[in-house]
């Protein structure tokens, strides 16, 4: 039975297995390869993608549970123009061996986009995604200028 | 298993080699590297280096991309001696072809040995039979990314001096041009300048430059000249880990390709006896059961089938006679062998062990667990075997090694056999020469489905199970103190799977020194993780310099520094944390700072940590302060970012990294019980670079090992417990 995804913008139907993971259907049925395998158990956040703007971790929910949803990759994230988060990764030089990072980047992008200025406590809360490269101390460099330039913004 | 040391050099310093000198290509040799790696309008000048018709320079990079920045570094270095526009300048890896095997790094390790720099030699060696360490690499199948060795060795004694061979060809082209003599042109941005102005593109005279013969002697830029050296330019590689498009090997994708999924056996060794066959037998896309000798595999259409139905085969392994090893009987050989054994004497100073008689001993035990190396993206390769082919997909710390692995495995010529190199989410000595248990089963997989391209990964809990660990490791310190407090003995024995390790030798004066080792040989599989043996010396020394310290009631910094008067670099280098760190000044109550400092792969890396134990006894990493002399660094942001990388590895390892076994088997799975530091637990960081005239250090590896006893000797100082056992996890803490 076809499964109807919306990734990216796009509608795929795909003739999977209800319960195949979400991360497998996006990496091998539709070849978007930028969503990462990590754990396979919600532990990394390497496969995180958006669901309805909500971070999800791909490897752990079900395509059928988000059929008709709207699912962003990281390749649709800055498919026009890179965002913000992308860019500030850029400017702070933050990836390394960058196996984590559009998981890292989708769950950044998506927990700025409801709280635009955190606290150091609520980014730490919020940020649990592992990279092995020790990227973190540059993460939080870019969080915050991100918010900075947003409160810049907002001042002028 | 084979020597963790020796793995790299073996066959160089086998032949004795002390000819020395850059291989550069011969024309011959160019042109078929041209030939196998130039797209049109574009050609070799000389190794490493392509400069096309319109300008473009590719800097050919003989290394894996595992996230450090070597590509980018390695590319400055080339680019500087050229004197090129760096916005033309790219980089790529070389292929897994004998041509473009690594002799810089052979001779730099061989250098190394014989504790000679490029420099130290005579100049009539130099460039005499220079090919010597390029055929070496070439015999050895040489192509590593390791021991820290790309910007030190690849970059110094190839990189540059490519790329200022280079510089002078196009000057000579230029030269025959307007028939006049080379000494009337300088280069600049990309362009051979004329006094007279008149000038040309390097894309214009490429294709006459390869007429002439590389120099392999050719005049290298003084310091004061780097325009693209010690500059902290962007990463190459860094738009394309932000967007998702880098392809690393998991993400190879090839026309009607299936998937593998493995079970291997629990216990390493262990043999396959029995198999479910029947309950996958109408699962949806399954194409085949592969049976090993130590593992089953399934292919499938989709991994998640291929991943379910393995594990619905319910296999059975034999325990090859090791099902009763647990951690405690591993841990109580170590310290009978230590305690009981047989010490073999590796070196001693003074009179060594001898001076312990008569004098106050004092006597320590510490222990370091297996460690894996849990890169982010597990092993896995893609292969396909058809009419008597290999092609191979992958991402290793050695594309050249690799192709002739695989071509072993499988039985075949090496000419038979296509290997692609591909960049690897982390490596850490996970894809190091010799632990290549994934290409064995991809390849072994793929020749069960010939025609078929499979890709076999392993999932999360078969990567935590079949690593090759950073080894189990006793350490016994004895020590005298003289009137002053100062050492006058310093005796240590730890056990090994391997050669002695030079790592344990201190650079701390103490007159009379003594090491020995206890072999051990258990069935768990060992390998280097990052920093090699540095990981465990580094946190034994400066635990016991600590512990001597506090013996003779004098302050661990002022303590070191008595002991550092004649090595400069160590003692600038601490200093130079110290200072950063505010060492000495008033900390609130529950709090405590503490030292390491070491040296690996030719930089001295020292950490400050301030930690805080609180009332529950948790610990809190609050700050790391860095200092750390590689010489010079390269590219100063990026050698930064493997300071801080490696405090985040350090920590993970010293709070939480245990592997632990039972029965014979791994027993973590993941990464919850193979616990991770996140973005919450890191602390501040601040790195700050000593410059000193030594010759270029490693950085991806020398900022781990001060860790682990930085984070103890500021538990010490904060509550009073001294960890001699890592990790910190496993001690109940209590504030004094
Ligand atoms: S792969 Fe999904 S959280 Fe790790
Ligand atoms: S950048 Fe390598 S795991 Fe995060």
């Amino acid at each position: 039975m076809a499964i109807r995804l919306k990734v990216n913008g796009t509608i795929q139907d795909v003739d999977v297995e209800p319960d195949a993971p979400l991360l497998w259907v996006l990496r091998d049925e539709l070849g978007l390869t930028g969503t990462k395998f990590g754990c396979g158990i919600a532990a990394c956040g390497a496969c995180t993608v958006h669901v309805n703007g909500k971070a999800v971790r791909s490897c752990g929910v079900s395509v059928e549970s988000v059929a008709n949803r709207e699912i962003t990759t990281i390749e649709g994230l800055g498919a026009k123009a890179l965002n913000p988060v992308q860019q500030a990764w850029i400017e702070h030089q933050v990836p390394q061996c960058g196996y984590c990072q559009s998981g890292m980047i989708m769950a950044v992008s998506a927990f700025l986009a409801t709280n635009p200025n955190p606290t150091e406590e609520q980014l730490d809360g919020a940020i649990t995604n592992i990279c092995r490269c020790g990227t973190y101390a540059r993460i939080r460099d870019a969080v915050h200028s991100l918010s900075t330039a947003k409160q810049a913004k907002g001042a002028s | 298993m084979i020597s963790r040391r020796k793995f790299l050099i073996g066959t160089a310093t086998a032949a004795g080699a002390l000819i020395v000198g850059y291989g550069l290509w011969p024309s011959r040799r160019l042109a078929r590297a041209t030939l196998l790696d130039a797209k049109s309008g574009e050609r070799f000048v000389a190794n490493w280096i392509k400069i096309a018709d319109d300008g473009t320079i590719t800097v050919v990079i003989p290394h894996c991309d595992m996230g450090t920045g070597i590509f980018t570094s390695l590319s400055q270095m080339a680019a500087d001696e050229l004197d090129a526009d760096w916005s033309r300048v790219r980089s790529e890896t070389a292929p897994a072809d004998p041509l473009f095997a690594n002799g810089s790094i052979v001779e730099g390790f061989v250098l190394e040995m014989r504790k000679m720099t490029r420099d130290s030699i005579p100049s009539v060696l130099q460039g005499a039979a220079g090919n010597t360490f390029r055929t070496l690499a070439e015999y050895a199948d040489v192509q590593v990314t390791g021991g820290s060795s790309a910007v030190r060795m690849t970059g110094v004694y190839g990189m540059r001096v490519a790329g200022a061979a280079v510089r002078e060809m196009l000057i000579k082209a230029a030269a025959a041009r307007m028939n006049v003599q080379p000494n009337e042109f300088h280069t600049e941005m990309s362009r051979v300048i004329h006094t007279s102005g008149k000038s040309f593109g390097y894309g214009e005279l490429a294709a006459e430059a390869v007429n002439y013969s590389p120099s392999s002697n050719p005049e290298l830029k003084s310091k004061s000249d780097f325009k693209f050296i010690g500059e902290s330019v962007a990463r190459f590689d860094i738009p394309s880990k932000v967007n998702g498009s880098t392809k690393y090997g998991v993400d190879t994708q090839l026309p009607d390709m299936c998937y593998a999924a493995i079970r291997i056996s629990p216990v390493f060794g262990g043999k396959l006896t029995l198999l479910n066959e029947e309950s996958v037998a109408h699962v949806r896309g399954v194409k085949k059961v592969v049976k090993l000798d130590d593992a089953v595999v399934v292919v499938a259409d989709r991994f998640w089938r291929a991943s379910n139905a393995v594990g619905k085969l319910e296999p059975v392994f034999d325990h090859g006679g090791n099902g009763a090893v647990t951690s405690k009987t591993i841990r109580d050989r170590h310290s009978s062998a230590l305690q009981h054994g047989k010490i073999k004497q590796d070196m001693k100073t003074g009179s060594g062990a001898d001076a312990l008689n008569n004098a106050a001993i004092i006597e320590r035990f510490y222990n370091v667990p297996y460690l894996a190396h849990a890169p982010m993206e597990p092993a896995n390769a893609t292969a396909l075997y058809e009419d008597g082919r290999l092609e191979v997909w992958s991402g290793t710390q050695d594309g050249l090694g690799s192709r002739a692995f695989c071509a072993k495995t499988a039985g075949l010529k090496l000419n038979k056999v296509t290997f692609n190199l591909m960049p690897s989410g982390g490596g850490f000595g996970r894809r190091i020469p010799g632990y290549w248990n994934f290409l064995t089963y991809a390849v072994k997989t793929a020749m069960a489905v010939p025609g078929v391209p499979v890709k076999l990964i392993f999932d999360r809990q078969q990567e935590m199970q079949h690593d090759y660990y950073r080894p189990n490791v006793t350490s016994r310190f004895r020590a005298a103190l003289g009137q002053d407090g100062l050492p006058t003995a310093w005796v240590h024995d730890y056990t090994t799977d391997d050669a002695p390790n030079p790592e344990a030798h201190i650079f701390y004066s103490v007159p009379n020194q003594a090491y020995g080792t206890a072999r051990v040989d258990v069935h768990v599989p060992t390998g280097p993780w990052r920093s090699v043996e540095t990981s465990w010396h580094g946190f034994f020394i400066e635990s016991f310099v600590d512990e001597l310290a506090h013996e003779a009631k004098r302050d661990p910094f002022d303590y070191r520094r008595a002991l550092l008067q004649s090595k400069p670099r160590h003692l600038g280098t601490l200093n130079l944390a110290a200072e950063k760190a505010g060492w000495g000044s008033p900390l609130p109550a529950g709090r405590g700072r503490g030292i390491g400092i070491s040296e690996c792969f030719g930089t001295i890396v020292a950490h400050i940590a301030e930690v805080e134990v609180n009332g529950k006894g948790q610990v809190k990493v609050h700050r790391f302060t860095t200092a750390a002399d590689p010489g010079f660094a390269v590219n100063p942001d990026g050698f930064k970012a493997q300071m801080q990388s490696a405090v985040v590895f350090g920590l993970t390892a010293a709070l939480y990294g245990e592997i632990t076994i039972d029965k014979g088997a791994v027993v973590q799975e993941n990464f919850p019980d193979y616990q991770m530091l996140r973005l919450a637990e890191c602390p501040a960081i601040e790195v700050y670079v000593h410059e000193s005239d030594a010759p270029l250090g490693g950085a991806g590896e020398p900022g781990v090992p001060p860790v682990a006893p930085a984070l103890t000797n500021a538990i010490f100082a904060a509550c009073g417990t001294r960890i001699r056992e890592l990790p910190v996890k496993n001690h109940p803490l209590t504030r004094l």
